[in-house]
């Protein structure tokens, strides 16, 4: 149920963010989604995609520090207050997010988000009680193009 | 005479100084001794000085038996070259007091040098030591214009830094009055400088252009502070620097030299012939040499200065090896003092960085680096001097295991090395993460340092 998500350490200057993209290209890789988180200094670059083991050893290979993470991605309702009840569900149960993203992968009216938990195991849980639908691995990796 | 090149003339009036404040006044005859008279006395000194060694100090005693040395070897001041050296290892072995001469109960002051590696050097004065060092700070204040009647406002730092009451004592053996303001907290300086109106500055001479530039800032002009003349050290500085402050203040600025073994301030100081630096050679005997061969350098050549102390009562230094790398001039000077002349400090020996006058090695950045868990130890210093302080960046390369998803954690990361640089150097520095493999390799000694500071030789 949880996803293997790839980070890449960057450093903030120009070019950083173009030169894993364009490995991975070469490598015949499509990147399911990413986010990216920076400072002044430094960024990070989260990923998901398909073959991560594959992609990994390509971005290793080319001289990245990367770090795997198993992240949670879950539906969500696509209309007013889809997003607000997730997160009272989560809150109620005072499961901490470390950071999330928006996942472009749909089905039927649900729009997607991931979610790095400290504890993904417990947030699997709660949110499964809490009746909301998790997007598993194979469901992400088949149904998405890559 | 005749056929010996003298200094032209003393640094033209200017700034705010009259050819009257400029006069050329001696404080001490001894600071115009024959050099027959000078080197008897130093001679009856040095010996005195092996000879107390020998006796109250065993790491001397030690020292000197491995050489087989004995104090009556002594016997002109050649036989200097047959003493063994004192290092700054052989004060570390020795701490804290170690090395002392005299009992503890005659101590009067215990100072420390600013911090090598986390661990400072301690150094002690007696009574009569703190008055030598007094009338040794105001020679050379005395040779730079310092006056009964002028107001002096030190911003060194006061504490185990002997900046601060060094020259503190140094201006009120000549009589003047002080603002004893220390160092920061800078735009307080400069409204002490605005409304006391003090005649004379003493710090390091980049806090001086910072408090030029502050002073800019709160929208005062540097130039319309009463301020005439400066004694600056503590840190190696430039003639563009003193040329750049000169004109930022409209004052003369003189140059000092000291290090906390051998006294501190007072070792040596420029008369307003600005020619080179009076060592004090009734009290320190000084020698000049290559720091790979441990021989005299030719007459003139650069060296590293290595000084023996004559008359220090609490801690004698035999043949203290500086590390800083000057030159010395015999020449006569016009002023009419015979101590020779060092040149500016142009480099050190060893990889020793003065970061806002402290001292920083390398290696601490190292320490700091392997304390902090996961931290590779990849790393390089870049110093520059980008306004008027000097800026440190420590770049570290990430290793896999250091790397986290989560900003959070390499924030504290980052910080982690912030604080523990700062812990073990005193210095505050920028760290910057880069990706491995990022920084330059060296297949010999590595290359840890980029020092982008313009270090002119003169």
């Amino acid at each position: 149920m949880k996803i293997p998500q790839l980070s890449l350490f960057l450093e903030n200057r120009p070019g950083q963010l173009g030169h894993p993209c364009r490995e991975l290209a070469n490598a015949g890789i499509n990147i399911l989604t990413l986010s990216l988180a920076d400072t002044q200094q430094f960024g990070i670059l989260r990923l998901i995609v398909r073959d991560w083991k594959r992609a990994k050893e390509v971005l290793e290979g080319a001289g990245h520090v990367v770090n795997v993470t198993d992240v949670v991605a879950i539906e969500v309702p696509d209309r007013p207050g889809g997003m607000a009840e997730l997160m009272e569900a989560l809150e109620s149960a005072s499961i901490n997010i470390e950071y999330m993203y928006a996942f472009n992968y749909r089905r039927g009216n649900d729009a997607a988000v991931v979610i790095r938990f400290d504890d993904p195991d417990a947030a699997l849980a709660i949110l499964q009680k809490a009746g909301f639908k998790i997007v598993s691995s194979t469901e992400v990796f088949d149904n998405m193009a890559g | 005479m005749a056929g010996v090149r003298l200094a032209a003339r003393p640094v033209a009036p200017h700034g705010k100084l009259t050819a009257f404040d400029l006069e050329n006044r001696i404080l001490s005859p001894d600071e115009c001794l024959s050099r027959c008279e000078l080197e008897a006395l130093q001679l009856a000194r040095l010996r005195q000085t092996v000879a107390r060694a020998y006796e109250r100090v065993p790491h001397y005693r030690d020292c000197l038996r491995r050489h087989g040395v004995g104090p009556d070897d002594v016997r002109s001041l050649n036989d200097i070259a047959r003493l063994p050296f004192t290092t700054k290892d052989d004060l570390r072995d020795n701490y804290p007091l170690g090395m002392l001469a005299v009992p503890r109960e005659n101590l009067a002051r215990v100072h420390g040098s600013s911090g090598t590696t986390g661990k400072p050097t301690f150094v002690a004065y007696t009574r009569t030591d703190l008055d030598t060092w007094a009338r040794l700070c105001a020679r050379f204040l005395t040779a730079g214009c310092l006056r009964p009647g002028h107001l002096v406002h030190i911003a060194f730092g006061y504490g185990l830094f002997t900046g601060g009451f060094g020259l503190h004592a140094g201006v009120e053996h000549v009589g003047a009055a002080i603002v004893p303001a220390a160092s920061g907290n800078t735009p307080r300086q400069v409204t002490l400088l605005h409304d006391l109106g003090a005649d004379v500055l003493i710090c390091t001479p980049s806090y001086a252009v910072n408090i030029a530039e502050v002073a800019a800032a709160e929208g005062i002009e540097p130039s319309e502070l009463p301020l005439k003349f400066a004694h600056f050290g503590g840190e190696p500085w430039t003639e563009d620097m003193r040329a750049q402050i000169e004109q930022a203040f409209g004052i003369v600025a003189f140059d000092n030299y000291g290090l906390s073994e051998i006294i501190g301030p007072g070792v040596s100081g420029e008369c307003v012939y600005r020619c080179g630096m009076h060592i004090q050679e009734d009290h320190f005997l000084v020698e000049c040499v290559d720091p790979d061969t441990l021989e005299p350098v030719a007459e003139g050549d650069y060296g590293e200065l290595v000084f023996t102390t004559l008359t220090k009562e609490a801690m004698p230094i035999l043949r203290y090896r500086t590390r800083d790398i000057s030159r010395l001039d015999r020449s006569p000077c016009a002023c009419g003092r015979t101590g020779v002349r060092m040149s500016r400090v142009v480099g050190r020996t060893d990889d020793m960085l003065i970061i806002r006058g402290v001292n920083v090695f390398p290696s601490q950045i190292e320490e700091a680096l392997l304390r902090v868990e996961g931290t590779a130890p990849q790393y390089l210093i870049e110093v520059d001097r980008p306004g008027s302080l000097d800026e440190v960046t420590v770049r570290v390369e990430i290793r896999p295991q250091d790397f986290s998803d989560k900003m959070s954690q390499m924030q504290a990361l980052r910080d982690r090395i912030d604080r523990e640089i700062h812990s073990v150097t005193g210095v505050r520095v920028t760290v910057e993460l880069v990706e491995p493999l990022t920084l330059e390799r060296y297949a010999g000694k590595a290359r840890r340092v980029i020092d982008r500071r313009v270090t002119r030789l003169q």
